[in-house]
């Protein structure tokens, strides 16, 4: 974050505590682009403060119920676990439903802040400011997770591949609020596993970069589905396709993966800053996916 | 009472030594600090300020009329209105044709510096007035890196000074030629201390609230500094009694940077005009880029010359030195590295080249050892350097080259006698806490592994006590020779005891310390003894907390102090008992003849008669009872002889450090998995209190190390505002630190005592860096800039001449 | 811009203002109630200086608008004294075990101990590190710290024996 320019006390704008997601979005659509979400504040307090963020108006998500909590629904393709967007992250991360369904999540949602942030911080928030380094965005994507999104002109759900458009940039328009994130749970009758890989200069920082991976085989050993996410080396989290359809339908063994890891450089256009350059983000990149792939075919043989 | 047997010193210690509860504690526990922001004077305003965009850029104009406008704002300032009223600050070497303002004038020197401040009813509505002024800039070209700023005569920081030098010095102690002609071999190495700082979490802050009334100036600062009322007055055009700082604030973190001399003289120059209290206090922003906090940022070129067997004869260094736009105290941080330019070894002889070169960057500000950290980097650098040259080990070589213990006081090539040490014990006491051979093994096996292991190894010195001699060395028209500190203490009508010391402190434990030797040497229980802090008006002359000085110097004046008082008492005993001084013995304030202890005349007795029984007194002795003391700094009161050789610092501490480092094959990443310190700074006064200082320091250090940095880019564009980009160390980044200590008694102080304020950080940079280049020795890899951040370890450990391959 | 009334409870009392909604909370606390022991360090969320209990779960304070503090029970470090204002158990920890110097990030680390400690007064050392994580320090390099939340969590399973 660069800032020099001298503000630590946000200008002014209205407040309104809204109680139904129906207000919310009235108040966006009369906002006209000069309204935002507050949730847990954890990002946008400090965009208030330093007067990168100035809206008119601050809409208060925290007291809508119908926003906060986790539930197993059943859907189209088989069951999906919802989170609401207000869920805060110490919550998901305490949840057993997400313990035991989404164990990716679980461990991605660990490297999330610290106690104080992730008491506060919600999923939704985490999913609308989409850092490219971000782990929740990070795991949405490689879960093949989708959002719902609202405003005045009605309710859509948009896929994590359709979702990110750029560093802080979704396709979620400034009159829609996020309402919850659907995660997919895993086929029964397969073994899954799961890994998170990041690195940081600082345990609790933002990931230089980070990978997370979700392999599943069948009976016979066979992979039936395999996902690599990689953040913090592209403008958005990024899915190694060419890699995934490599490895999946076969038996996957270390030197398969191995000889797969071309793919994530190829995959990745990364910038610089005083963090890592890009040729490092682009190595780390491969480094972490590898681990993350090992560990996570390591858990679905043990499963 | 529990006693501890000083062996060293020859006597039993009631206090001193001992394990006691540190009485600042209380306050801090319980929310009760005081700090500047929680001094509250009615209709006090809030200032902001408004910072450079540019690194270098003409100010063609500032319109203020729509900030003036706002409702709620009190003033808008501009840098050229003060340069009507005020002088430019001077501290440090006088350099006519620089003119460092507290706002840009005409021009600004880097981005962050402050082109205008606002005062206004509260902080919200100022930084609103801030949105409103309209700045017109051109901007230039910008220096930034500092060789090139050393070579360029064209694009220069302050065009009016002729060049970007600030200082540029040769130094020649011993026959530094013929030493290398002697010498069996010699090597050249780079070592680089980067741009970081001690950051602390509270940012500056001062309120000031002049009188008109009284025609005096009151200001509570978050001040740590020598000179700083002075410097307040000769800027704003003061007379030195109409300033009073007080100085009974808490100060929220310094080692050294507290020194807002630029924010102090703001506010006194707005609540004069406004005739209401000013209050700014820095914005995390504003303190990063704008604070002129910076620390050390220096390149060391070192030619080193040794013998086969690893003996070191002789250094020729050349450091230069990033000052920032603004020169203040920063050539100095070369200076008083000179007290201990060979560190803790036996070297014949020593060149040295000093240069500092001003960029445009945030000011430089003396940091935690005033330099001698970076140096002791190079140092240590320099003795891994030959013991790899050679393939000896590490710690053979520093063996072979450590002062042994019967050499002191041991005198160096610039004329500094450190006073005393036993540095192969205090090695072999960190080796063994260590588990040294236990840890060599570790190592090996992590290695056998795969994994990237290594060990670190430092030995290095910390001066204390503080002098100003190095001044003179850089500045012969500097003909400064003291750097006393007083000490005042009082016994009042019921017999309890005050002491007053005339200066901030910032969480060295000051009062604890004062305390405990007034204590000791008065025979009361430190708890009931009461310390205050003079405000300057009041105040006995005091150089304040730097340079590792206070156990030092305010515990030797406070020992002083207190020594004056049982005089006293005992005159006052002596006449009244009719003995002579030599039959009579103090104990706890009560004096008794020692033939007959039922002749006696109690405390209580001897303060009725001090205060209200003049009949009593002996012939000729003022009625009260307190005293004062002011010391001198050991060895000082000389200037340099003809060669410049002098005696710096008093006092010598020393520290063996022993980290163990794992470093991620695939990230760079470097975890510190343990840490052994062994440290002697003489007699502890209060065990707590040192023990944080060495940790506290270590771990500060371990953040020079690896993550802390203040980062621009080619075209002078300041990228580490925030703490989301200059990192400091969690707890998960400092080990469970082992430390132990060992004493040396000074024998130049009350107690025995040495300095400890500087801690861990004089020797943990040097420690990780030596692990660090362990773990990377079977890769035939090195690295000699800090911090060593995991993106340049990694790419060293992908490096392609790589002699191994690379660990996954 | 409208001014909002809040009403809430702080360190056990029943407060009621009204306020601008852009007033942090950290303001709040510091210049409305004089609470001067939640501390100003980085007001960008990093430095864990401001960190206070909400409903009991330790927040940071910067991170909060006033306003949204509406209806909740905050307890800050003046809150955790005896009721005559002396330090209570952890505090008194820190004490003894010199768990500070400048004091400066002391209040916020006593606050993320206080969170820990309430729940468990058996910690580890990971979960004392994850505890304090997020509050950082430049004075003691935390060993102290730890040794502070040791000995208060030792005093608390030696009083409920």
């Amino acid at each position: 974050m660069v800032r020099t320019d001298g503000s630590m006390k946000a200008a002014k704008f209205d407040y309104i505590q809204a109680a139904t997601v129906d207000e919310v979005v009235d108040a966006l659509a009369k906002g006209d682009g000069e309204a935002i979400v507050i949730a847990g504040g954890q990002t946008l307090m400090p965009m208030l403060s330093m007067r990168l963020a100035r809206p008119e108006t601050v809409i208060d998500i925290n007291r809508i119920a119908e926003l906060s909590g986790i539930e197993v629904a059943s859907a189209a393709n088989g069951d999906e676990v919802v989170i609401k967007a207000c869920t805060r992250q110490a919550a998901a991360l305490a949840s057993d439903i997400i313990q035991t369904q989404l164990p990716l999540l679980a461990k991605a949602i660990a490297y999330v802040g610290h106690q104080q942030t992730r008491n506060r911080g919600t999923v939704g928030g985490s999913l609308s400011h989409a850092d490219p380094a971000s782990e929740i965005p990070l795991t949405a994507l490689t879960m093949d997770a989708y959002v719902r999104l609202r405003s005045v002109a009605g309710t859509r759900d948009v896929a994590m591949v359709d979702y990110f458009l750029g560093p802080m940039m979704t396709a979620r328009a400034d009159n829609e609020i996020l309402l919850s994130v659907h995660f997919p749970t895993a086929q029964t009758g397969v073994r899954t596993g799961t890994a998170f890989h990041e690195v940081s200069e600082l345990r609790g920082d933002f990931a230089v970069v980070a990978a997370a991976a979700v392999i599943e085989l069948d009976g016979a050993g066979t992979s039936t589905k395999v996902a690599l996410g990689i953040g913090g080396a592209d403008g958005v989290p990024k899915r190694i396709t060419e890699l995934e359809e490599k490895l999946r339908g076969g038996r996957i063994d270390p030197g398969g993966i191995h000889a797969a890891l071309g793919e994530i450089a190829d995959a990745l256009s990364p910038g610089g800053d005083q963090h890592a350059g890009a040729a490092y983000r682009r190595r780390v990149a491969a480094v972490l996916g590898e681990r993350a792939l090992l560990e996570a075919l390591a858990e679905a043989e043990r499963a | 009472m529990n006693t501890v047997m000083n062996e060293h010193l020859g006597k039993n210690l009631h206090y001193v030594a001992h394990k006691r509860r540190v009485r600042e504690d209380k306050r801090f526990v319980t929310g009760k600090g005081k700090y500047v922001q929680d001094v509250n004077l009615p209709f006090t305003k809030h200032a902001a300020v408004l910072p450079s965009p540019y690194p270098r850029a003409r100010i063609l104009s500032i319109d203020t009329a729509a900030a003036e406008a706002l409702d709620g704002v009190q003033m808008v300032l501009t840098g050229e209105q003060m340069a009507v009223d005020c002088n430019p600050i001077r501290l440090g070497l006088k350099l006519p044709e620089i003119n460092w303002y507290p706002l840009a004038v005409g021009m600004t020197c880097y981005v962050g510096e402050w082109v205008a401040i606002v005062v206004a009813d509260d902080a919200y509505i100022a930084e609103d007035a801030l949105d409103l002024i309209e700045v017109e800039y051109e901007p230039l070209a910008a220096i930034v890196d500092p060789e090139r700023a050393f070579e360029d005569k064209d694009l220069l920081v302050h065009p009016g000074h002729g060049s970007n030098v600030l200082y540029h010095g040769n130094f020649l102690w011993g026959a530094v030629d013929e030493d290398f002609a002697a010498a069996d071999d010699s090597l050249t190495f780079r070592a680089r201390w980067g741009r970081s700082s001690t950051v602390p979490i509270e940012t500056f802050g001062a309120l000031a609230s002049w009188d008109e009334g009284t025609e005096i100036l009151d200001i509570w600062a978050s001040i740590q500094m020598p000179n700083f009322v002075e410097l307040m007055a000769t800027t704003l055009g003061y007379p030195l009694n109409s300033i009073r700082l007080h100085q009974d604030v808490d100060v929220g973190g310094s080692y050294g940077v507290k020194r807002g001399i630029k924010q102090s003289v703001l506010v006194a120059y707005l609540s004069r005009k406004l005739h209401l209290p000013v209050r700014f206090i820095e914005d995390r922003l504003a303190n990063m880029a704008g604070s002129d906090a910076h620390g050390p940022d220096r390149i060391f070129d070192t030619d080193v010359a040794f013998n086969n067997d690893g003996v070191i004869r002789s250094l020729k260094i050349r450091a230069l030195d990033d000052a920032g736009a603004y020169p203040g105290r920063a050539p100095f941080q070369l200076a008083k590295p000179i007290s201990a330019i060979v560190g803790p070894y036996k070297i014949n002889s020593v060149k040295y080249e000093a240069i500092s070169v001003c960029t445009n960057k945030s000011g430089q500000v003396p940091v935690r050892g005033f330099g001698q950290a970076p140096t002791n980097y190079m140092i240590e650098a320099a003795v891994d350097h030959v013991a790899r040259h050679l393939g000896l080990d590490r710690l053979e070589v520093r063996r072979r080259n450590l002062i042994q213990a019967d050499e002191f006081p041991y005198q160096i090539p610039p004329g500094s006698k450190y006073d005393s040490g036993d540095y192969q014990t205090v090695l072999q006491k960190a080796l063994d806490l260590a588990g040294y051979d236990d840890l060599l093994a570790r190592r090996d096996q992590a290695r056998a592994e795969g994994r990237l292991a290594g060990i670190g190894i430092a030995t290095v010195l910390e001066p204390g006590g503080g002098n100003n001699i190095f001044e003179y060395l850089m500045d012969p028209t500097a003909e400064i020779t003291t750097f006393m500190e007083g000490c005042e203490v009082r016994v009042d009508a019921q017999g309890k005891i005050t002491g007053i010391m005339g200066t901030t402190t910032s969480g060295q434990g000051h009062e604890t310390m004062m305390a405990t030797i007034l204590g000791e040497e008065l025979q009361f229980d430190p708890d009931d003894i009461r310390i205050v802090h003079a405000d300057s008006l009041n105040a006995l002359p005091t150089r304040s907390p730097i340079a590792s000085r206070m156990a030092i110097m305010l515990g030797s004046a406070a020992a002083g102090a207190a020594g004056k008082i049982k005089d006293r008492a005992m005159a006052i005993a002596a006449h009244n008992l009719d003995r002579p001084i030599e039959d009579l013995e103090y104990a706890g304030g009560t004096i008794s003849d020692r033939n007959d202890p039922s002749h006696k005349l109690t405390w209580a007795e001897i303060c009725f008669i001090a205060y209200r029984a003049y009949h009593k007194l002996p012939d000729g002795m003022e009625p009260g009872f307190q005293a004062q003391y002011i010391f001198q700094v050991p060895g000082g009161g000389q200037l340099p002889d003809e060669n410049n050789r002098v005696q710096v610092y008093p006092c010598y501490s020393f520290q063996a450090h022993i980290p163990y480092v794992e470093i991620d094959p695939g990230t760079g990443r470097v975890t510190v998995v343990d840490y052994a310190i062994a440290h002697d700074c003489g007699t502890v006064i209060n065990p707590d209190i040192v023990r944080g200082m060495v940790i506290g320091g270590l771990a500060h250090g371990i953040g020079a190390a690896l993550y802390e940095k203040f980062s621009y880019d080619d075209e002078g564009q300041f990228l580490t505002a925030t703490f989301a980009d200059y990192l400091m160390p969690s707890v998960h980044e400092i080990p469970d630190v082992k430390d132990v200590e060992h004493c040396t008694p000074s024998p130049l102080t009350s107690h025995g005592q040495k300095g400890s304020g500087e801690g861990g950080y004089l020797g943990a940079p040097a420690a990780i860096a030596s692990a660090v280049n362990d773990a990377l020795a079977p890769l035939g890899q090195q690295i000699n800039e800090l911090p060593m951040r995991m993106h340049k370890i990694e790419a060293l450990i992908n490096a392609k001449n790589s002699t191994m391959e690379k660990p996954r | 811009m409208r001014k909002h009334q809040i009403e809430l409870q702080i360190n056990g009392k029943a407060i009621a203002r009204e306020i601008e909604p852009r007033l942090s909370l950290t303001d709040f606390l510091r210049g409305e109630q004089g609470l001067s022991g939640t501390h100003i360090g980085c007001e960008h969320g990093v430095c864990g200086a401001c960190s206070i209990l909400l409903d009991g779960v330790p927040i940071r304070s910067c991170l909060m608008l006033a306003v949204q503090a509406d209806g909740h029970a905050l307890t800050t470090v003046e809150g955790l004294t005896q009721d005559d204002g002396s330090p209570g158990l952890l505090q008194a920890a820190f004490q003894d075990a010199h768990g500070m110097q400048c004091g400066y990030c002391t209040p916020g680390m006593i606050i993320s101990a206080q969170a820990l400690l309430v729940d468990n007064d058996d910690p580890s050392l990971e979960q004392i590190k994850d505890a304090i994580g997020g509050n950082i320090c430049r004075c003691t390099g935390y060993v102290q710290v730890i040794e502070s939340i040791q000995l208060a969590a030792s005093r608390m399973r030696e009083a409920h024996l």
